[in-house]
């Protein structure tokens, strides 16, 4: 990857008279986290690759407000949630894809009672939409063979209920699946929601990305799969506080589909 | 002395049904004192979630081995309380074994009775040893010191000795039987009954005469039914209400994703009033408005769910098992926010029992019950809410607290404080421009 790639925004789209088939809502740690940054390119890549038509919002966009109502404040969530709603539905967007389980919960779930009604998407049940479409084809590359482990998210499975679409999409690129004992409708939170990822932990006997990335290297993976920037975070923090960074990576599945396509 | 017993039966049988409804018409008052709540939505589903989850045990049998002992005892418990509406209508009318006409069917009934009562037994002796002895996890919480463990241990007993008092019961009344002594044998030698448990017992009373084999018969028999509607007012002082509460409780649990959280509506028309340019800032609130509070300090600020929720807990901590933040030794766990809130509700409701309403004791369910630090360990992963076998949600309870702490109160941590603020001015949760948010488009 050594060009920029167009990244069109919706203003660009409505300056054009015209409408994405999906806006891709990068959020906060999308937008400013340079690991997830690396996810927020990769995705964009594979929709490029793809040819799906689809738009940012850009400079227009704003937290959903997750991080306030899980702390909390009631009053700073809906405060986003309507400006976020009114930019939204300004542009008549349908349809939204996110690569963060948190946008796309609180989007879907929290948003339509405030008058904002999308369907919403996460990345990788997209992704799985483009296969089973034919508009997009996985190979397993480099991947192929390796030991992956895959962390659900709390907001994307036990929250929304989504466990084969990252799982489905790790089969394609033809990897050894394995499971944690604390998976799917059992998994176990990395630690960081609930606003835990802006703030220091209670005291206790250890940090909760540690336990949960013990549990992982216990399946002996070679690479942690995760589908949610914030546990991206929490896991390569685990992975490195367990001094295991020669040997597991952390990836977010879009990712390995970029890597394994070399896009 | 025969009309002397039933007159007896029947004072014991109204006491403890009079006291029953006395204490289930408590715990609605108490429940009442909560927010109203509409979950009457979607009947149908609920009742099939009801017939799934409380009926059918479906999330007991996540952990097969308890999950199993405890469908045992579910369905002893359930099945052999057809013996006691024998026992009552013999009680009540000073008959001996009425439904005995009946024959055949009699005896196969009396015989799974019998079955069940010793798998129930098993079942109770087990469940005492993991909780004493086996150190298992979940049964080793701090919030279990002291009463919670003690009340545990005293509903097994109760248990025990109700099945073992059953099942001496049939033995003698199987070796009165078999003596022919009047008032037990049946007509032509036959037996009334099958015994395939109890018959076990027989070399301990064939040597006995019949006067002492009525004895032990008649005072198995009272105890076995007293200690029945001793255990039915129990229940109320006990953890043990989720034999009854816990249907009523799935029903009424949220049908919504787990990740959705519900939007305060009082907030909702705050914000719209705000985003109203034709809204007058500087108007007055009308007269004698209290505005509502926002989020929960105490019982009164929950909602009837959430209520009906604490009095179904049955301790059995698998929310605790699966908490993250318990799991990594942080104050919180799940099952004492429900302890907690419990025994607010029942502090409260004392009060009301004594003064005839409520008077501020100076107490609430916050930092006197539940902990700031507990409320700011939860990572809001909804593990507790689907560990719950009965469809409690612990976390929607944090949820109204931390609403009261940092909407009320301001007193958020120092930490989340500064990512709000940030949300607020830059829409992300760190100091970054809200114009920098596609500049990743132009990195390489």
């Amino acid at each position: 990857m050594a060009e920029a790639i167009k990244v069109p925004t919706m203003a660009e789209y409505m300056a054009e008279g015209k409408k994405p088939e999906v806006l891709f809502w990068v959020g906060c740690m999308g937008s400013f986290d340079d690991r997830a940054k690396k996810v927020t390119k990769a995705f964009v890549r594979i929709l490029s690759k793809a040819k799906i038509d689809f738009a940012v919002l850009g400079t227009e966009e704003s937290c959903t407000g997750d991080p306030a109502k899980r702390a909390g404040n009631e009053f700073l969530f809906q405060m986003q949630a309507v400006t976020n709603i009114e930019v939204l539905n300004g542009y008549e967007v349908k349809k939204i894809v996110t690569a963060c389980p948190h946008c796309f919960n609180t989007i879907k779930n929290e948003y339509p009672e405030l008058g904002g009604n999308y369907e919403v998407v996460h990345h990788t049940t997209f992704l799985k939409s483009l296969l089973d479409e034919g508009r997009l084809t996985v190979e397993g590359g480099k991947f192929k063979g390796k030991r992956i482990t895959f962390h659900d998210p709390c907001y994307l499975g036990r929250a929304n209920g989504v466990y084969e679409a990252p799982r489905d999409l790790l089969r394609k690129l033809e990897v050894e699946l394995v499971e944690m004992k604390r998976c799917k409708k059992n998994g176990m939170c990395c630690g960081a929601g609930g606003a835990q990822m802006f703030k220091e932990p209670e005291p206790g006997s250890k940090d909760v990305n540690i336990e949960r990335t013990e549990q992982a290297i216990e399946v002996q993976p070679e690479i942690i799969a995760a589908g949610c920037p914030f546990c991206n975070t929490m896991m390569t923090d685990g992975v490195k506080g367990k001094n295991q960074e020669e040997n597991i990576a952390v990836m977010d599945v879009a990712e390995m589909i970029a890597n394994a396509q070399d896009l | 002395m025969q009309i002397f017993a039933q007159i007896i039966f029947v004072i014991a049988l109204v006491a403890a049904i009079g006291l029953f409804f006395r204490n289930i018409r408590r715990i609605i008052r108490n429940i009442k004192l909560g927010k109203k709540i509409d979950r009457n939505d979607n009947p149908n589903e609920r009742l099939a979630i009801m017939a799934r989850i409380a009926f059918g045990q479906s999330k007991m049998v996540k952990r097969p081995f308890s999950g199993l002992l405890h469908i045992i005892v579910y369905i002893g418990f359930i099945i052999i309380n057809i013996e006691v509406l024998e026992i009552l209508i013999d009680g009540i009318f000073g008959t001996h074994r009425v439904l005995s006409f009946i024959g055949r069917p009699y005896d196969y009934l009396i015989g799974i009775f019998e079955i069940l009562a010793l798998l129930v037994l098993i079942g109770v002796i087990l469940f005492w040893t993991r909780r004493n002895i086996s150190n298992i996890y979940r049964f080793l919480g701090r919030e279990l010191k002291g009463w919670p463990k003690n009340d545990a241990n005293y509903i097994l007993y109760f248990e025990m000795v109700i099945m073992i008092l059953f099942l001496v019961m049939n033995a003698a009344d199987y070796q009165l039987q078999l003596n022919g002594t009047i008032n037990y044998a049946q007509a032509e030698g036959g037996i009334a009954g099958a015994f395939p448990v109890s018959q076990f017992l027989l070399p301990l009373f064939e040597v006995m005469n019949d006067s002492t084999l009525i004895i032990i018969e008649r005072v198995a028999w009272w105890l076995h039914i007293l200690g029945i509607l001793i255990f039915l007012n129990y229940l109320y002082y006990s953890k043990h209400l989720h034999i009854l509460l816990a249907f009523p409780n799935v029903y009424f649990s949220k049908l919504a994703p787990m990740g959705e959280f519900d939007n305060l509506e009082s907030v909702t028309n705050e914000v719209k009033l705000m985003m109203d340019p034709a809204a007058d800032p500087y108007a007055a609130p009308p007269e004698g408005e209290v505005p509502e509070k926002f989020g929960a300090s105490d019982v009164m600020d929950l909602n009837q769910v959430q209520l009906l929720n604490a009095y179904t807990c049955t301790e059995c901590g698998r929310c605790t098992a699966q908490c993250p933040a318990n799991n990594t030794g942080k104050k919180l766990s799940p099952r004492k926010i429900m302890m907690d809130t419990r025994d607010r509700l029942e502090e409260v409701g004392e009060i009301i029992n004594k003064k005839g309403k409520f008077e501020d004791d100076g107490k609430q369910l916050l930092d006197d019950y539940i902990l700031r630090e507990e409320l700011w360990a939860c990572t809001t992963c909804n593990a507790c809410v689907e560990a719950c076998p009965v469809g409690i949600d612990p976390l929607s309870i944090i949820m109204d607290m931390r609403r009261y702490l940092v909407m009320e109160q301001s007193a958020a941590p120092n930490e989340l404080s500064i990512s709000m603020t940030n949300i607020e001015n830059n829409g992300a949760p760190w100091p970054y421009n809200q114009m920098d948010r596609l500049n990743w488009a132009e990195e390489k």
